[in-house]
């Protein structure tokens, strides 16, 4: 289920380079080997948690992170219930051990925003009007982060949802692509992040061609930022490969073989 | 929680003139409210500026602090946004720490103006590693009718292009006031645009009645080069495809140029 | 107006299914005259009805079921059953006490205590209404023994059979009584702990191998060898 063979640079080898221009080389090739549209290596598992009701597990480069869905189930506290539909509950969580200097388990402000934008990345594509006063819990722990982590935990998010028997209208699948060392690459890890100029993290819905999530921070033009977009939904389109492998995997390790 | 049929009847309403072009208050797609912007109305705060939109208002406080730089940037300045929802500004606003809602515009307008690179934030490094100045921008909402997220970053730029420095000297790794100031060092003026979807038409700066009712929306802070600095989806369980987000970045680079004058001119 | 998939395909939420001049069966939806999957599973046509037989799906009641659920809670009009539905089920106190009913003195408790299993119907259950339950019919109230399965409820249908042969022919060659909850779980109460157990295997079976044809006979077989086992020990 590999999306590409590269291996990425050793595992925990630390990137010193803080200048942009040397993120990327002159024969056009990344830091950790990558050309850049390519995305990092990418592992799906579906099912990977028994007491969850739906669950996930996704490594994407050194991206390690794990999603449990639990419901519908009545709503607790009680008033945050909706007499129409049901709500979604999402809370995206940094393991204190998932980045180099120890992250307090205290939700950040971007905790916060994250598990916003990331639900409602997701509501699109459930079906929330058939089970009203209901809520369906989503918990994105990332385990270990490496950049990108809100679009790996919206496409491991899609999973579990769909593992969970939850109905959806599309899976969703989330990929950024950004600028690095002047150039508009896909699928920025860590360093490209922090050292590059911007990172554009899209969600997508590919049955219906719908955009669910859009974010942008950094410096593009309108046209790099529209190349950016496209880009990402390229890798998007990828990823859902990769998605859709993963799910039906799942059933075939459950025993059940299609005659 | 508003109810439900309310917002039925008004979606329907709201709909079926956009259909046609139309808004409820008469705009068209593309008009903002009337934008009144007063600055330094709070004498206490280094910068400040109160934005009418409509009927939506913003207070932004900028005070100027010290503290120690953060380790991966010891020569820069440090920038906090934070925003309030006040419980006087709307009857769904709840006394308590910041809500995802608050949490979500601070970040936006702070997204813009770090992204920007609006201040000049190594100009306001006194010692390396030490000592820099901090800028607290506070945004303030104290009548909620619709686009908090324009009107706070306006409100926002326009407190900082108000802010006044103290002039100073430094004296054992002390900072002591001379008097005399000087204006804040900006290099950009970020302005934030944001387009409200409602059935399958973009309109920008909605009132809350249009608000209640979209599907998504989505912002776009563009700098003084008509680049993009930030951008965020949020505000409902809808979407946007791949065309609506390109006409909306066209609309967003002159609409930001439009604005742009209005508040910097200030 | 084609169809996209073959009979028993899998398919994933949002795949394409039908165009055109269908209907829309269980876990597929329809918009703009395509009918798309909505759940993980297997497709199936029955003539103009596209549905997708879902590898996993929780239950949703249905006024009429029978249902197997614990007692969470007392309250002074009667009891908060769970069911494993979206919504936690009801069951009023004047469904089980007589007319003179007061709840200042009846002692409901003593009648279903939390921690209680029961058997129910659902008589009422709709989008601003909690599932409604009832006891009163031969066979329904407190479960005092046995072993309870959990499977999942789209395979329901499927261990009981064709005019419940499925059932029958597992009570027959284990000796077992079997209690079927429409919400995925199963009263097995035996003779002894081997029964239950040959019992619970076929359940497995069954549920694992659900799409497959010809399975009544394959669980007959796999029974029949079980217990031949376990004899020549």
């Amino acid at each position: 289920m590999k999306a590409n063979k590269k291996k990425p640079k050793k595992e925990g080898e630390k990137m010193t380079s803080k200048k942009s221009e040397k993120l990327i080389d002159k024969k056009g090739i990344r830091l950790d080997g990558r050309k850049v549209d390519e995305l990092r290596p990418v592992k799906m598992e579906v099912g990977v948690l028994p007491n969850a009701d739906g669950s996930a597990y996704l490594e994407q480069g050194r991206n390690k992170i794990l999603v449990g869905v639990y419901g519908p189930k009545e709503a607790h506290p009680r008033h945050i219930a909706q007499q129409d539909r049901a709500v979604i509950q999402c809370r995206y969580h940094m393991a204190p051990f998932s980045v180099d200097e120890r992250k307090s388990p205290a939700p950040s402000r971007r905790d916060i925003e994250l598990s916003k934008v990331i639900r409602e990345a997701l509501e699109p594509a459930v079906f929330l009007e058939y089970y009203p006063r209901t809520s369906i819990q989503v918990y994105i722990e990332i385990l270990q982060a490496d950049g990108g982590t809100r679009c790996a935990g919206i496409t491991t998010a899609a999973l579990a949802l769909a593992d969970a028997g939850i109905p959806m209208r599309d899976l969703v699948v989330a990929c950024a692509a950004g600028k690095a060392g002047g150039k508009i690459a896909l699928d920025l890890m860590d360093t490209e992040d922090k050292v590059g100029e911007a990172d554009v993290p899209v969600a997508f819905m590919p049955n219906l061609n719908a955009v669910t999530l859009l974010q942008m921070d950094g410096n593009l033009s309108v046209d790099e930022f529209n190349t950016a977009v496209d880009m990402a939904i390229g890798g998007c389109k990828k990823l859902y490969e990769i998605q859709k492998e993963a799910l039906k995997s799942k059933y075939v390790s459950e025993g059940v073989k299609e005659e | 929680m508003t109810s439900t049929i309310v917002v039925n009847v008004k979606k329907k309403r709201i709909t079926e003139l956009l259909a046609g072009g139309k808004r409820t208050d008469g705009r068209g797609v593309n008009d903002y409210r009337e934008i009144q912007i007063e600055s330094g109305v709070i004498e206490r705060a280094e910068g400040s500026a109160r934005v009418r939109l409509g009927k939506t208002e913003i207070i932004v406080g900028v005070k100027i602090g010290t503290g120690t730089p953060f380790p991966d940037t010891p020569d820069t300045g440090v920038l906090t946004v934070n925003a309030e929802l006040v419980p006087l500004a709307s009857p769904s606003f709840e006394p308590g720490p910041p809500g995802e809602d608050a949490v979500e515009l601070a970040r936006v307008v702070d997204r813009g103006i770090r992204e920007s690179k609006a201040i000049d934030l190594e100009k306001l490094c006194v010692e390396s590693g030490k000592l820099v100045f901090v800028v607290f921008v506070d945004v303030y909402v104290l009548n909620h009718d619709g686009n908090l997220i324009d009107a706070s970053a306006m409100a926002a730029l326009a407190a900082l292009v108000n802010t006044k420095m103290f002039k100073y000297t430094v004296e054992e790794g002390e900072i002591v006031k001379k008097p005399g100031y000087t204006p804040l060092p900006m290099l950009d003026y970020p302005i934030a645009v944001t387009f409200a979807k409602i059935g399958n038409k973009l309109i920008l700066d909605t009132g809350l009645d249009e608000e209640q009712v979209m599907d998504a929306r989505l912002t776009i802070t563009m700098n003084k080069d008509g680049n993009i600095c930030a951008i965020q989806k949020g505000g409902g369980s809808g979407y946007f495809t791949r065309e609506e987000i390109s006409e909306a970045t066209k609309i967003a680079v002159e609409k930001t140029a439009e604005l742009r004058k209005v508040v910097v001119k200030s | 107006m084609p169809l996209f998939y073959e009979k028993k395909q899998l398919v994933i939420p949002g795949d394409l299914l039908a165009e055109g001049d269908y209907v829309s069966g269980d876990s597929t939806y329809k918009t703009d005259g395509k009918i798309y999957a909505c759940r993980l599973g297997l497709v199936d046509y029955d003539g103009k009805r596209v549905h997708v037989v879902a590898l996993k799906a929780f239950y949703i009641p249905v006024p009429g079921d029978l249902v197997i659920g614990n007692v969470v809670e007392t309250t002074p009009g009667g009891w908060v059953i769970d069911i494993k539905a979206p919504h936690l089920a009801r069951l009023r106190a004047s469904d089980v006490v007589e007319r003179s009913f007061k709840p200042e003195t009846t002692d409901l408790p003593s009648i279903f205590d939390v921690g209680d299993l029961i058997i129910a119907k659902v008589v009422a259950y709709d989008r601003t209404r909690d599932p409604q339950l009832s006891v009163r019919e031969p066979g329904l109230g407190k479960i005092m023994r046995g072993q309870l399965v959990e499977v999942t409820p789209t395979k329901i249908p499927r261990i009981i059979g064709r005019q419940g042969s499925m059932v029958g022919m597992i009570k027959r060659e284990t000796g077992c009584q079997l209690t079927i909850g429409q919400n995925g779980l199963v009263l097995i109460s035996g003779r002894s702990a081997e029964d239950e157990r040959v019992a619970i295997m076929a359940l497995r079976k069954i549920e694992r191998e659900s799409h497959t044809s010809g399975l009544t006979d394959k669980v007959t077989e796999m029974i029949r060898k079980e217990r031949k086992a376990v004899e020549s020990k």
